[in-house]
C-alpha cells in the first residue's frame, strides 16, 4: 500500500469570505479593529501630546480645540494618553490569548490523541478551572504575581487556557478515528508529525475562532484588574488605569472616565462582532459556548 | 431522582479536591516570601517567623498541603489577618449584600431576557432580531465597571435620579434605590446574556419535528411558544446561565467596588490593599465552592425541567 | 360523491440561492370518504411537500404556494388565513409524520399531548379530555393507557409513539388523515399491526387517508388507489390492483422490479439507477427520461397525464401508445 488517503483539504478562504460578506456587521467589526490597530501602532505619530506629560496649568480641563478629549487631574492629554492606552490593551489581550492558545491547544491536541489517563488528568484541570470565575482568577493570579505588564500577560493568558483545550480536544478524538490519521499511523509516520502536520491544520480554524473571542475577553479582563488597581502601574498609560484615576473626579470631570469607556467598548464590541461571525461560518455547534 | 442527587454529589468531590489544590498551588506562587511581602521589607526577623508559624510556612510542603485540606474542609477558612476576625464571619457579614444584588440581576435578566431571545427567534434574520442581537452583544462587551460607571453617570450624576453611594439602610425604600442601580447594571448584563442564550436555543427547538406536531394539531403561535418551544428550549438556558454565574460573580464584585456597596467586592479590595492573604485565600475556597454549588443547582434544575434525565439510571 | 380533499393544480415553490423552483409542479389529487389514497415515489419526489402544503406547515420563509387549489369542505385551504386555518388542522385534517422519536414534545406526558387537540377544538374540560386520552390510547391499543397516559415519549418505544402519533391525530375524529410515512420507522411486524390499525381506523370512522409511502409493500397492503410521483409530477395513478398488474408509466415498472417479492427470486431485484434530479435541475421535457430505458426523441417535450384505460392515467405518450395497442 503506498497512496494514502489525502486529508480533507482545509477550510477554503473563499468560503470565509463568502460568510463574512453574509454577515454584512462584520466587515463593520473588521473597519473598528483595523483603525484600533492603526492607532496603537501609530500611536506616537496620531498623539497631539505628550501621554506623560503633566501640566499644572491644564489640570482638569472639559474637551477643547487644544485638548479635544480634555485633560485628567494631572493635566494630561486625554486623547493622547487614550492612543498609548490601545497600545497595553491591545498587546497584553493580544500576547494573553496567544500564550493561552499555545499552551490550551497543545495541552488538547495532546489529551485527546493520548487519551487514557493523561486526557483524564488535563480534563479534570480544565473542568475546575472553567468552573472559577475568570476575573476572580485572574485577580488571584495578579495579586499574587504582583503587577507588571508580564504577569498580567500571565495571569490572563492562564485563566483562558481551558477553554483551548476544549476546543482542541473535541475534534482530535474525531479526527483520530478518521482514515487519513489511521493511514498515517500505519506508514508509521511519528505521533509528533501526525499531531503536526495532519490534526493541528484541520482544527486551526476552531481555534482562531475561538481566540477571537477570548482577546474580547481578555481586554475586558485587563480593564477590569487594572481598574482594581492589578495592572499595569501608573504614569503607563491604561484604559482601565485612566478609568480608575478618573473615577475620583466622576462628579467634575466626565470626561475622564467616559472616553476610556467607550474605547474599552468598541474594542471588544468590535473583537465580539467579529467571532461571532467567524464562529458561524466555521461551526455551528460552537454556538452557545461561552 | 434522588439516585440521581447522590451521584451528582458525589460527582462534585474530586471538583471541590482539584479546587482546592489549585488555591494552595496559587497562594504559593507568591514569588519570594510570603511573609516578607506581607510585613514589608521592613519587619523584624521575629515577626516574620511569628507569621511564617503562624501560616504554617515553616512546614515541610506536603505537611502544609494537608493541614490546608483538613482545615478547608472542616469548614476553618482561616483568619484574616487585617481584621482578626475569621473569614467566614467577614464573608458571612457581607454574602447577604451580594447575593441579594446577584439575585436581582438574575430576575431582571430572566424576565428580559427570555422575553427579547425568544422574539428574536421568531422574527429571525429580519430587524427585531438584528437589533435585538446587536443590542445583547453590546451588552455582553462591557466589563462591568464600565457600564456601571456609565450608569452612575446618567441616572446619580446627570439626571440625579438615584444616590450616588448606596450604603446599607435599614429603611426599606432607601434600601431598594440604593440596590436599583447596581442591580440595573448588572441585571443589563445579564439581560443581555440570557437573550442570547435563549435566542439560540429557541431557534434549535422552533426547528424541531414536534413543534411541527403541534401546528398540525392546530396549536396557535402564543401557546406553541409558551407550552411546547419554551419549556424545551429552557433546558440549554438553565445551563448555560449556571455555567455563567462565575463570570456574575465576577462582575458583581466589580459592580459592588463602582457603587461603593458593601459586599464581597469590597471585601475582595479590601484583602488586597492590606495584601491579607489568608482572606484572598478564604474568599477563593469559598467563592469556587460557591461556583460548584450553583452548577450542582443547575444540574438538579434541569433535572426537574427536562423529564429524560431524572429517569435515566 | 364528492370527494374529501380534493387538489387542482398544486405548485409548490422552494428559494434555492436566489430563485424560486418548484418541488411541486401542477399536482391533481382526490380522496374519498373511506378511502386510503396512496403517495409512492423516491425521496425528494415532493410526497411530503404535497402533504405539508395542504395543512400549509411548510417553513414560513423560503417556501410558497404559487398556484393551484386544495379543496376541503367547499373551501380553498389555500385562501384561509393562518387562524382559520389553525381551526381546521387537528380538527378536520389531522398528519401523522415519520419520525416518532421526534415528532412528540420530549416535555411533555403523552396523555398531555393527545388531549392537547381535544382542549383546543372540542373545548372540553381538562378531566373529560384526560379520560378521552385514555380511551384514545386504548384504541390504538397501546397496553395498560390507564398508567401510560402519565408517561413521557422516552419512556414509549418506537412502535408506541407511531401509535401515540396516530391517538393525538385521531383525538378530534379528522375527516382526513395525511400519513407521512408513518411506519418506515418501525420494523417488519410493528408495521404490519400499525397497518392494520390504521385500515380498521378508516373503516369505523369513514375517514379518507392520504398515505405516503415509498415502500411499495406497503402500498399493497393498505392502499385503494395509488398516485405515484416523480420529480414533484404524478407520472402515474391508478387503482391499487391495477397498478401492481398493469404498470405503464417506466417509473412504475421500475419501482415494481426494485420491490422485493415472495414470488420472485432476490436476485431479480432491480434497483433503479441515478437518483431524482434536485428541485433546482430538473429537466426540460420527461422529468424521467435521464433514468429511463425507453427514451425516444418526442421525450424531449414535456408530457401531460393521460388516461390509459379506466380510472388509469399515466405520463408517458411512449408507453401510453403501447398499452393502448395491446
Amino acid at each position: 500500500m503506498t497512496a494514502m488517503p489525502a486529508p480533507p483539504p482545509a477550510r477554503k478562504q473563499s468560503a470565509l469570505l463568502a460568510t463574512l460578506n453574509r454577515n454584512r456587521l462584520s466587515w463593520v467589526g473588521i473597519g473598528m479593529l483595523a483603525v484600533i490597530f492603526a492607532v496603537a501602532i501609530f500611536a506616537p505619530l496620531l498623539s497631539p501630546h505628550d501621554p506623560l506629560q503633566q501640566n499644572i496649568l491644564h489640570r482638569l480641563e472639559p474637551p477643547s480645540a487644544e485638548f479635544w478629549l480634555g485633560t485628567d487631574s494631572y493635566g494630561r492629554d486625554v486623547l493622547s494618553r487614550l492612543f498609548h492606552g490601545a497600545r497595553i490593551s491591545l498587546t497584553i489581550g493580544f500576547l494573553a490569548v496567544l500564550v493561552a492558545m499555545i499552551v490550551g491547544s497543545t495541552l488538547g491536541v495532546l489529551a485527546g490523541y493520548i487519551g487514557g489517563i493523561f486526557d483524564q488528568v488535563v480534563m479534570g484541570i480544565v473542568d475546575v478551572m472553567l468552573s472559577f470565575p475568570t476575573l476572580l482568577l485572574g485577580l488571584m493570579v495578579a495579586a499574587m504575581l504582583g503587577a507588571s505588564l508580564e504577569n498580567l500577560i500571565i495571569a490572563i493568558a492562564i485563566t483562558e487556557t481551558a477553554p483551548f483545550v476544549r476546543v482542541a480536544r473535541a475534534p482530535t478524538i474525531a479526527m483520530k478515528r478518521q482514515d487519513f490519521v489511521e493511514a498515517g499511523r500505519a506508514l508509521g509516520f511519528s505521533p509528533g508529525r501526525i499531531m503536526g502536520v495532519h490534526i493541528l491544520p484541520n482544527i486551526l480554524s476552531d481555534i482562531v475562532v475561538v481566540a477571537s473571542l477570548w482577546m474580547a475577553s481578555a481586554i475586558r479582563t485587563e480593564a477590569s484588574l487594572s481598574f482594581i488597581g492589578l495592572g499595569v502601574s501608573p504614569p503607563t498609560p491604561t484604559w482601565g488605569g485612566m478609568i480608575r484615576e478618573g473615577f475620583e473626579n466622576i462628579l467634575s470631570a466626565w470626561w475622564l472616565v467616559v472616553f476610556p469607556s467607550l474605547a474599552i467598548l468598541l474594542t471588544v464590541l468590535a473583537l465580539n462582532i467579529l467571532g461571532d461571525a467567524l464562529r458561524d461560518a466555521i461551526d455551528p455547534k460552537l454556538r452557545g459556548e461561552e | 431522582m434522588i439516585r440521581y442527587v447522590i451521584r451528582r454529589l458525589l460527582l462534585a468531590i474530586p471538583t471541590l479536591l482539584a479546587m482546592l489544590t489549585m488555591v494552595f498551588v496559587l497562594v504559593r506562587l507568591v514569588p519570594g516570601d510570603a511573609a516578607v511581602s506581607m510585613l514589608g521589607d521592613q519587619a523584624s526577623e521575629q515577626a516574620l517567623d511569628a507569621l511564617r508559624a503562624r501560616l504554617g510556612l515553616d512546614q515541610p510542603i506536603h505537611v502544609q498541603y494537608l493541614t490546608f485540606l483538613g482545615d478547608m474542609l472542616r469548614g476553618d477558612f482561616g483568619t484574616s489577618m487585617s481584621s482578626g476576625r475569621s473569614v467566614l464571619s467577614e464573608v458571612w457579614q457581607v454574602l447577604p449584600y451580594t447575593l441579594e444584588l446577584t439575585a436581582a440581576a438574575m430576575v431582571i435578566g430572566v424576565l428580559f431576557g427570555l422575553p427579547l431571545g425568544t422574539f428574536a427567534a421568531l422574527y429571525r434574520n429580519r430587524w427585531p432580531d438584528y437589533t435585538t442581537r446587536l443590542l445583547s452583544l453590546t451588552g455582553l462587551s462591557f466589563p462591568g465597571f464600565v457600564s456601571g460607571i456609565l450608569m452612575l453617570l446618567a441616572f446619580a450624576v446627570w439626571l440625579r435620579w438615584l444616590p450616588v453611594m448606596s450604603s446599607a439602610s435599614s429603611d426599606p425604600l432607601t434600601h431598594m434605590r440604593n440596590l436599583a442601580l447596581p442591580a440595573l447594571n448588572l441585571g443589563l448584563i445579564m439581560t443581555a446574556y440570557i437573550t442570547r442564550v435563549t435566542r439560540s436555543s429557541m431557534l434549535n427547538v422552533l426547528g424541531e419535528d414536534f413543534i411541527r406536531t403541534a401546528r398540525a394539531k392546530g396549536v396557535r403561535p402564543g401557546p406553541l411558544v409558551m407550552r411546547h418551544a419554551l419549556r424545551n428550549a429552557l433546558i440549554p438556558i438553565v445551563t448555560v446561565v449556571g455555567l455563567y454565574f462565575g463570570t456574575l460573580i465576577g462582575n458583581s464584585v466589580l459592580t459592588e467596588i463602582v457603587f461603593t456597596r458593601p459586599g464581597l467586592g469590597k471585601l475582595i479590595l479590601g484583602a488586597l490593599q492590606s495584601r491579607d492573604y489568608t482572606l484572598l485565600q478564604g474568599l477563593m475556597v469559598i467563592f469556587a465552592a460557591f461556583v460548584i454549588l450553583v452548577n450542582l443547582l443547575t444540574d438538579l434544575i434541569y433535572a426537574a425541567v427536562d423529564p429524560r434525565v431524572s429517569y435515566a439510571k | 360523491m364528492t370527494p374529501v380533499l380534493d387538489i387542482k393544480g398544486l405548485t409548490t415553490e422552494f428559494r434555492v440561492k436566489n430563485g424560486w423552483h418548484a418541488a411541486v409542479r401542477g399536482i391533481d389529487l382526490s380522496v374519498n370518504a373511506n378511502e386510503t389514497l396512496a403517495v409512492v415515489g423516491e425521496s425528494g419526489s415532493g410526497k411530503s411537500v404535497t402533504a405539508l402544503s395542504t395543512l400549509r406547515l411548510l417553513p414560513q420563509t423560503g417556501a410558497r404556494i404559487s398556484r393551484g387549489e386544495v379543496g376541503f369542505g367547499g373551501r380553498d385551504l389555500t385562501k384561509l388565513s393562518e387562524r382559520e386555518m389553525s381551526r381546521i388542522r387537528g380538527n378536520d385534517i389531522a398528519m401523522i409524520f415519520q419520525e416518532p422519536m421526534t415528532s412528540l414534545n420530549p416535555t411533555m406526558t403523552v396523555g398531555d399531548q393527545i388531549a392537547e387537540g381535544l382542549l383546543i377544538h372540542r373545548g372540553m374540560s381538562r378531566t373529560e379530555a384526560a379520560k378521552e386520552a385514555r380511551r384514545l390510547l386504548d384504541e390504538v391499543r397501546v397496553p395498560d393507557p390507564a398508567r401510560r397516559v402519565n408517561d413521557y415519549p422516552h419512556q414509549f418505544s418506537g412502535g408506541m409513539r407511531q401509535r401515540a402519533m396516530i391517538a393525538i391525530a385521531l383525538a378530534c375524529r379528522p375527516k382526513l388523515l395525511l400519513a407521512d410515512e408513518p411506519t418506515t420507522a418501525l420494523d417488519v411486524t410493528v408495521q404490519a399491526q400499525v397497518l392494520s390499525l390504521l385500515d380498521d381506523l378508516k373503516r369505523d370512522r369513514g375517514m379518507a387517508i392520504v398515505f405516503i409511502t415509498h415502500n411499495l409493500g406497503v402500498v399493497a397492503q393498505i392502499a385503494d388507489r395509488v398516485a405515484v410521483m416523480y420529480a414533484g409530477e404524478i407520472v402515474e395513478t391508478a387503482t391499487c390492483d391495477t397498478l401492481f398488474a398493469d404498470p405503464v408509466h417506466p417509473y412504475t415498472e421500475a419501482l415494481l422490479k426494485a420491490m422485493p417479492r415472495v414470488d420472485r427470486k432476490a436476485e431479480s431485484l432491480e434497483p433503479i439507477p441515478g437518483s431524482v434530479p434536485s428541485i433546482s435541475a430538473r429537466p426540460a421535457g420527461c422529468v424521467y427520461a435521464p433514468r429511463c430505458n425507453y427514451v425516444q426523441p418526442s421525450c424531449a417535450a414535456h408530457p401531460s397525464l393521460v388516461p390509459v384505460g379506466g380510472n388509469h392515467e399515466a405520463r408517458c405518450p411512449v408507453r401510453a401508445d403501447k398499452g393502448e395497442a395491446a
